[in-house]
C-alpha cells in the first residue's frame, strides 16, 4: 500500500510540471495566440534555473530565473506574431529549435554539476497521516501553488474585468479594439505571463523534478502541455486534471519497471507520447464540440486598421 | 515612430532578399557570439562559411549532408503549400532508416545489387506508413496534425531504440547498442571513387525537378495549394481537402523515408540509436528559408549543411560545442521570419503627431 502512496504523490508531482505549463499556454491561448516554442521556452529555463541554482543555492531564485528566461522568449515570439503578424505556427517552431539548440549550447558546462542536497517537505501533522500523508502532503510547495494557480486562473478568467477583457481579446479582437482595449498590448501581456509559467515548469523540471540538467531533458513536456489545452477544452480545472492523468501515465512506467513487468523499457517511455495522440483523436473526434469551446480567433494574427 | 503598412501586393524584392538579410543578421549575431565567448570571430566565420566549400573532398562532405535535407524539405514544402504542419518529419526519417535497415539485415555474401532498390523502396514506404497515421488520426478524428506527428517522433525514436538494444542488436558487437555492420552490397551507389556522394544526390535534385513539374506545371500541385491558400475556393472548385492531406502526409513522409534509406543505407552502414541527427527539424528551416521553392531549398539545404559542418568543426577547431549548429539554425528561422514581414508591409518612419493623424 505505502508504494501506491508514493506513485500517487510522484504522479502529482509529474503532474505539477504539466499543469503550470498547460495553465501558462491557456492564458495565451485564451488570449488568441498559440505558442509552439512551449518546448524551447522549457528547455531554456530549465538550463537557466538549474545553472542558477548551482551558482546560488537558492531553489527560489532558480525558479524566478526560469520565470524570466521564459517570460523573455515569450516577449520576442509575442513581439515577432503581435507586431509583425508573422505566422504564429512557424514562429513557434522557431522558437521550439531555437531553444533546443541554445539550451544545449548553454548547458554544455553544467552536465556533470550536481545541486546542493534537495529539500524535503512535510506539512506538519497531515504529513504524518499513515498513507494519506506521504501521498498528498509531503510535496514541494510548488504543487500545492499549482492548485492555487488554477483557482485564481477560474476566478481572473470568469469572474474578473480584466479576465473578460482578455478573453474578449481571444474571442473577437476586432470588437474588442472598438471598444478601445489595446489588443496587442493585452495579448502581448498573456504571452509574456504564459511564456514565464513555461518557464517556471521547465526550471521545476531541473531543480526539483529530475534535479539534473541533461540536453533534451524537458522530453516533450512542453509538447504534452499544449495537447492538454485542447484535451480540457480550454477550461483551468481539466488542465489540471488532465495533467495529473498524463503525469499518471509517465509514472506508471516506472511503476511497472519497479515492480518487475516483463516489458521492454522503450515501450513504457512511449505511453506518454501515445496517451497524448490517442486522447488528443478521442476529444477532436467531434469537430462541433472543439468549435464551441475554442477561444474563436485562435491563431488569426490581428492588426488593427486592416 | 515606425508603422507597418500594408503593401498592395507582396514584394518581388523581398521575397528573394528577405532569406539573404536573414543570413546576414544570423551572421552578425554569430560574430558577436564568438567574441562574446572570446574566440577569433573571423575564425568562426571560415569553419563555417569557408571550410566547407575549399576542397573537392569538403565539398563532397557538404552534399552528403545537404543531401537527406534537401530530400526532406522538398516533401515539407509539399506539405506547407498546402497548409498541412507536418513537423514530424525526423519520426518517418527514423522509420524509413529502421525499416531500410531491416531489409539491409536480410542481405547476405550471395545476394544481389537488386536489394538496393528494395532497401529505398522499403524506407520509402516506411516513412509514408508512419506520416499516413498522423494522416488517418487527422482525417477520421480531427487531430491536430502538428502534435501528433510530433509526438511520433518520439515513438520512433522509442522504436529504433528497443531494435538496437534489443532483438536486432549485433550479438559480436560487444554488447553496443547497434546492429551488425550491413553488407557491402547494400551500400549506396556512389557517385565517384573517393567522395562519399552517393545517388542519393542525383535523387535529391530529380526531386527538385520533379516537384517544381508538379507545383507548377500540373492540375493536381496547383489544386494542392489552392486548399492551403484559398480553403474555400477550394472548396468552391471542388477541390478535396481530404485528398490534400493524404498526399501532402504521404509525399513528405516518403521523401524523409527515403532520406532515412539513404542515410542508412549510405554514410552509416548500420542501425544505432544515433540515426536520428535532427535531419527531419532542420529540414523545417530548409524549407522556409527555401520559400518552400524547389530552387531555393537547394541552397538552403547547402547553407544548412554548411552550419551542420561547421557545427563538427567549431568543436574540433575552436572547442566550442557542437550544439552551436541549433543556435545559429533556429536563429536563422527567426530572422527570417521576422524579415518577411517586408515582403507583405511597407516600414513608414512617422513623426508623433502624423500617427496621431493617421489613427
Amino acid at each position: 500500500m505505502e508504494s501506491y502512496a508514493l506513485l500517487f504523490a510522484a504522479t502529482l508531482n509529474a503532474g505539477t510540471v504539466l499543469a503550470i505549463a498547460a495553465l501558462g499556454l491557456l492564458i495565451n491561448e485564451k488570449a488568441g495566440i498559440v505558442n509552439l516554442g512551449a518546448e524551447g521556452m522549457m528547455l531554456c529555463s530549465a538550463i537557466a534555473g538549474f545553472a542558477t541554482v548551482v551558482h546560488t543555492g537558492n531553489d527560489w531564485l532558480g525558479f524566478a530565473a526560469g520565470m524570466g528566461a521564459g517570460a523573455l522568449l515569450a516577449a520576442i515570439f509575442g513581439a515577432l506574431v503581435i507586431w509583425l503578424n508573422t505566422n504564429q505556427y512557424a514562429t513557434g517552431l522557431a522558437l521550439s529549435l531555437f531553444g533546443a539548440g541554445f539550451s544545449a549550447f548553454a548547458g554544455i558546462a553544467y552536465v556533470q554539476e550536481k545541486l546542493p542536497e534537495r529539500p524535503h517537505f512535510s506539512i506538519p501533522l497531515l504529513g504524518d497521516i499513515p498513507l494519506v500523508g506521504p501521498a498528498l502532503f509531503r510535496q514541494h510547495p510548488m504543487v500545492y501553488l499549482a492548485i492555487a494557480l488554477v483557482a485564481w486562473l477560474i476566478w481572473f478568467l470568469y469572474r474578473s474585468r480584466t479576465g473578460l477583457v482578455l478573453r474578449s481579446v481571444g474571442e473577437s479582437p476586432d470588437s474588442a479594439h472598438a471598444l478601445g482595449y489595446p489588443v496587442r498590448r493585452i495579448r502581448l501581456a498573456a504571452v509574456v505571463a504564459g511564456g514565464a509559467l513555461c518557464g517556471l515548469a521547465g526550471a521545476y523540471i531541473a531543480v526539483i523534478y529530475t534535479p539534473l540538467w541533461v540536453e533534451g531533458m524537458v522530453a516533450g513536456k512542453g509538447w504534452i502541455a499544449l495537447a492538454l489545452t485542447t484535451f480540457a477544452t480550454w477550461r483551468p480545472a481539466r488542465v489540471l486534471l488532465g495533467a495529473y492523468l498524463f503525469g499518471g501515465v509517465t509514472m506508471l512506467q516506472f511503476h511497472f519497471q519497479g515492480i518487475g513487468v516483463d516489458i521492454p523499457s522503450q515501450f513504457l517511455t512511449m505511453l506518454p507520447y501515445i496517451a497524448t495522440i490517442v486522447v488528443l483523436a478521442l476529444i477532436s473526434r467531434n469537430p462541433a464540440w472543439i468549435r464551441i469551446n475554442m477561444p474563436a480567433s485562435l491563431g488569426k494574427p490581428f492588426y488593427p486598421g486592416s | 515612430m515606425l508603422k507597418l503598412e500594408p503593401r498592395p501586393q507582396a514584394s518581388r524584392f523581398w521575397s528573394l532578399a528577405s532569406p539573404l538579410l536573414a543570413l546576414a543578421i544570423t551572421v552578425v549575431i554569430g560574430v558577436i557570439l564568438f567574441m562574446a565567448l572570446g574566440k577569433d570571430p573571423v575564425k568562426g566565420l571560415q569553419v563555417f562559411f569557408w571550410e566547407p566549400i575549399k576542397s573537392p573532398y569538403a565539398l563532397g562532405e557538404l552534399m552528403v549532408k545537404a543531401t537527406p535535407l534537401l530530400i526532406i524539405a522538398l516533401g515539407l514544402a509539399v506539405c506547407f503549400r498546402s497548409n498541412v504542419w507536418n513537423i514530424g518529419a525526423e519520426g518517418q526519417f527514423i522509420i524509413g532508416a529502421v525499416v531500410a535497415g531491416g531489409v539491409a539485415l536480410l542481405a547476405d555474401k550471395d545476394t544481389g545489387r537488386w536489394i538496393v532498390v528494395a532497401i529505398v523502396v522499403a524506407g520509402t514506404l516506411g516513412g509514408m506508413a508512419w506520416a499516413g497515421l498522423t494522416a488517418l488520426l487527422r482525417d477520421k478524428f480531427n487531430a491536430n496534425e502538428i502534435l501528433v506527428s510530433l509526438m511520433l517522433v518520439y515513438v520512433a525514436d522509442m522504436v529504433l531504440s528497443y531494435l538496437v538494444y534489443g532483438p536486432w542488436k549485433d550479438p559480436g558487437g560487444y554488447n553496443f547498442p547497434q546492429t551488425k555492420t550491413f553488407e557491402a552490397v547494400t551500400q549506396i551507389p556512389r557517385l565517384m571513387q573517393g567522395s562519399r556522394v552517393s545517388i542519393g544526390l542525383v535523387i535529391a535534385l530529380l526531386g527538385a525537378a520533379g516537384l517544381w513539374i508538379f507545383l507548377f506545371r500540373t492540375r493536381a500541385g496547383f489544386a494542392q495549394q489552392v486548399g492551403g491558400l484559398a480553403p474555400a475556393a477550394a472548396r468552391y472548385a471542388g477541390f478535396s481537402s481530404r485528398k490534400a492531406l493524404w498526399i501532402a502526409l504521404l509525399t513528405s513522409g516518403g521523401a524523409a523515408g527515403l532520406a532515412g534509406a539513404l542515410e542508412v543505407a549510405g554514410p552509416l552502414g548500420q542501425l544505432t540509436p544515433y540515426v536520428p541527427a535532427g535531419y527531419g527539424f532542420a529540414a523545417i528551416i530548409v524549407a522556409f528559408v527555401g520559400r518552400l521553392h524547389p530552387v531555393g531549398m537547394i541552397f538552403s539545404a547547402i547553407l544548412m549543411s554548411m552550419f551542420y559542418i561547421g557545427g563538427e568543426l567549431a568543436q574540433s577547431r575552436l572547442g566550442l560545442p557542437k550544439s552551436l549548429t541549433g543556435v545559429f539554425q533556429g536563429l536563422l528561422l527567426f530572422t527570417l521570419l521576422a524579415c518577411d514581414t517586408l515582403m507583405a508591409y511597407r516600414i513608414r518612419f512617422m513623426t508623433p503627431m502624423a500617427l496621431k493623424g493617421a489613427n
